[in-house]
């Protein structure tokens, strides 16, 4: 496989808006996070070449698709690039077969075959080849839309939400399938969302759009513990990304034990293997703090940890977030790791809370956002 | 009252099927191309072009049939250039009839065809695009299979429509029995001279009778172009 690293830097102005954006995108899963308007899907039209931007670069490892110093722009057939569109965008006057051989040509003749079958197979579309769009429900529109951007040989795959437009059980029916992209296929995935579950469970980087702006890019993990990034990060829904490790399965308890830097953590059993690191969302307003360690108390998840900033809204609230260290149990190097806490400004009073006080985060519920960080995840549960 | 159709009003049939057929078909090409010009393009002059086109509609036919004249007659601009090149004259005979019938159903044709392409879906081409088509491909595959039920109710309006053309024909080509008299101007004719109601009411009834089976058809060649483009659900 070539090394097909995405890189663009590119400007554009559309009247009153202006995008300006530097990303960068390995293989794996990059996710553009963003509210509605935020210049998202603006982005991957200028990567795919359906808008050309007033100035910039764009590349694939040594290809250079756009460069407006050296007045370069390929036409979107000539760029390598799957597409997959929100609204599935089927031919509607061709089956399924007829859909997902489409881009075909630009694979080599003996490959076109083998990897038909294979993405039929992978996406479970056997029994729909004869079928028109028409006759297809949502969520297989979109696998039939996956499926055609990929057997057109992409270098670099782009999706635009393509799950905005479904319901909960379909989105559910497809996350599993995009999250085995990235693996399956070497290729940077472009993955557009507003949605924050759908973020935490898919992204490998995480590339924060704010009024057509990059914001900020880097793990999941360290963004989304940002106070200061919670305007775009969503205040409601704010909460930090842990990632422990599952140490064991309490079967007559129903539950399962994991491990978050030497502190033990307890969830509804989760089916994942004993040492796997998993990816858990904590949102902000399910913890509250403790100046000691409770006691008679029926919340069973207890981390201690320093407190290190606080963010006072216009509101009654506060957002705390606290580092946790330790040593996690697959390494010997210490680590920390950061848990948000929203709270009443009151209980900030009341409790004299500042930087460098040691407390207790208890957290009341656990969102299990991606089973692997290996990569065999399946489903989102919440306890 | 007799009912048996006499030769003459054969001819004057024949002869506007004739017409209406090259009417039709032969104005699908730039047809095409002009809807897709109005739909898809936007240019100097676009207002203008989509004037001009509409220009049979609401100028009297008559107005119509005297531009031919002055421009298609063997003296005129084009006329005289085609006879010189291809040997074309299109002055008294049927071509000049179907040339006239064109101009006359050209907007409707254009505009069925416009409407469809405007109504189609332009995220389908880019998408097609993505997939690694070039713009001719894209073309052929997406936007003219897609534009079928458009082009076969432009046809269908068109052919109507040449059928019952009366003004620009009798003003441009005049009313030759056997070489320019279609069926409205045979039956035009047949009002005029005495003893001419029977042949006159046959050639009513024989038009509503086209007319007829042409929507007939048209319907189900629409629905069978909707079954092809997927936009039944049946």
């Amino acid at each position: 496989m070539i090394e097909n690293t995405l890189k663009i830097d590119i400007r554009h102005k559309a009247g009153d808006f202006g995008i300006k954006a530097k990303i960068e995108a390995q293989p794996g899963i990059t996710t553009l996070f963003g509210k509605s308007g935020a210049g998202k899907s603006s982005i991957i039209s200028m990567i795919a070449g359906l808008v050309q931007p007033d100035s910039g670069r764009i590349t694939i490892g040594e290809e250079v698709l756009f460069d407006s110093s050296q007045n370069i722009n390929r036409a979107p057939e000539n760029r390598n690039i799957g597409y997959v569109f929100q609204d599935a965008r089927l031919f509607p006057h061709m089956n399924v077969r007829q859909n997902l051989s489409y881009g075909l040509g630009r694979m080599e003749a003996d490959q076109r075959q083998p990897q038909f079958d294979a993405v039929v197979t992978l996406l479970g579309l056997e029994n729909l080849l004869t079928r028109k769009p028409l006759k297809l429900s949502g969520g297989e529109k979109q696998r039939v839309a996956i499926g055609r951007a990929l057997l057109s040989n992409p270098a670099v795959l782009l999706m635009d939400e393509p799950l905005a437009s479904l319901d909960a059980a379909r989105k559910s029916e497809i996350l599993p399938f995009i999250e085995n992209l990235a693996q399956e296929f070497a290729l940077p995935i472009i993955y557009v969302s507003h949605a924050v579950e759908e973020v935490v469970r898919l992204s490998d980087s995480l590339v924060l759009i704010s009024e057509g702006h990059v914001a900020a890019q880097g793990t999941v993990e360290a963004l989304m513990s940002r106070i200061d990034l919670s305007p775009i990060t969503g205040r409601y829904e704010a909460g930090a990304v842990l990632t422990p490790i599952v140490s064991e399965h309490l079967t007559d308890l129903n539950l399962t034990q994991l491990n978050l830097l030497g502190h033990n953590l307890f969830v509804p059993a989760v089916p994942i293997t004993p040492d796997t690191a998993i990816r858990l969302r904590v949102r902000a307003r399910d913890v509250s703090l403790a100046l000691e360690r409770p006691q008679g108390t029926s919340v069973l998840n207890m981390v201690p940890g320093q407190i290190h900033e606080i963010d006072q809204d216009d509101g009654p609230h506060a957002t705390v977030a606290i580092k946790v260290q330790g040593t996690p149990a697959n390494t010997d190097q210490p680590q920390d790791q950061t848990i948000l806490a929203r709270i009443t400004k009151k209980s900030l009073q009341d409790m004299n809370l500042q930087n460098g006080v040691t407390v207790w985060a208890m957290i009341k519920s656990v969102a299990i956002d991606r089973h692997s960080l290996g990569g065999h995840g399946r489903g989102t549960k919440r306890s | 009252m007799n009912w048996s159709i006499s030769p003459m009003e054969w001819q004057a049939l024949s002869l506007s099927l004739k017409v209406g057929l090259w009417a039709s078909f032969a104005s699908l090409p730039l047809g095409l191309g002009v809807a897709w010009l109005l739909a898809r393009k936007r240019f100097f002059g676009h207002g203008l072009l989509n004037a001009v086109v509409h220009l049979p509609l609401v100028v009297p036919p008559v107005v119509v049939g005297y531009a031919l004249l002055v421009t298609f007659g063997r003296t005129g601009m084009i006329g005289a250039w085609a006879y010189d090149v291809f040997g074309l004259s299109f002055a008294f005979n049927w071509k000049g009839a179907a040339i006239a019938a064109a101009v006359m159903a050209f907007p409707l044709m254009v505009r069925a065809m416009r409407l469809s392409l405007e109504s189609q879906d332009p995220g389908l081409e880019q998408a097609a695009r993505t997939l690694g088509a070039n713009p001719f491909r894209v073309f052929f595959t997406i936007t003219l299979p897609l534009m079928l039920p458009g082009i076969v109710t432009g046809l269908v309006l068109a052919f109507a429509r040449a059928l019952g053309e009366f003004g620009a024909t009798i003003t441009f080509v005049s009313n030759i029995p056997g070489a320019t008299q279609t069926l409205p101007l045979a039956l035009y004719n047949f009002t005029q001279v005495p003893g001419g109601e029977a042949s006159a009411l046959r050639l009513a009834v024989l038009s509503v009778g086209v007319a007829l089976i042409a929507l007939m058809a048209s319907e189900y060649l629409a629905r069978r172009a909707r079954h092809l483009t997927g936009e039944d659900a049946a």
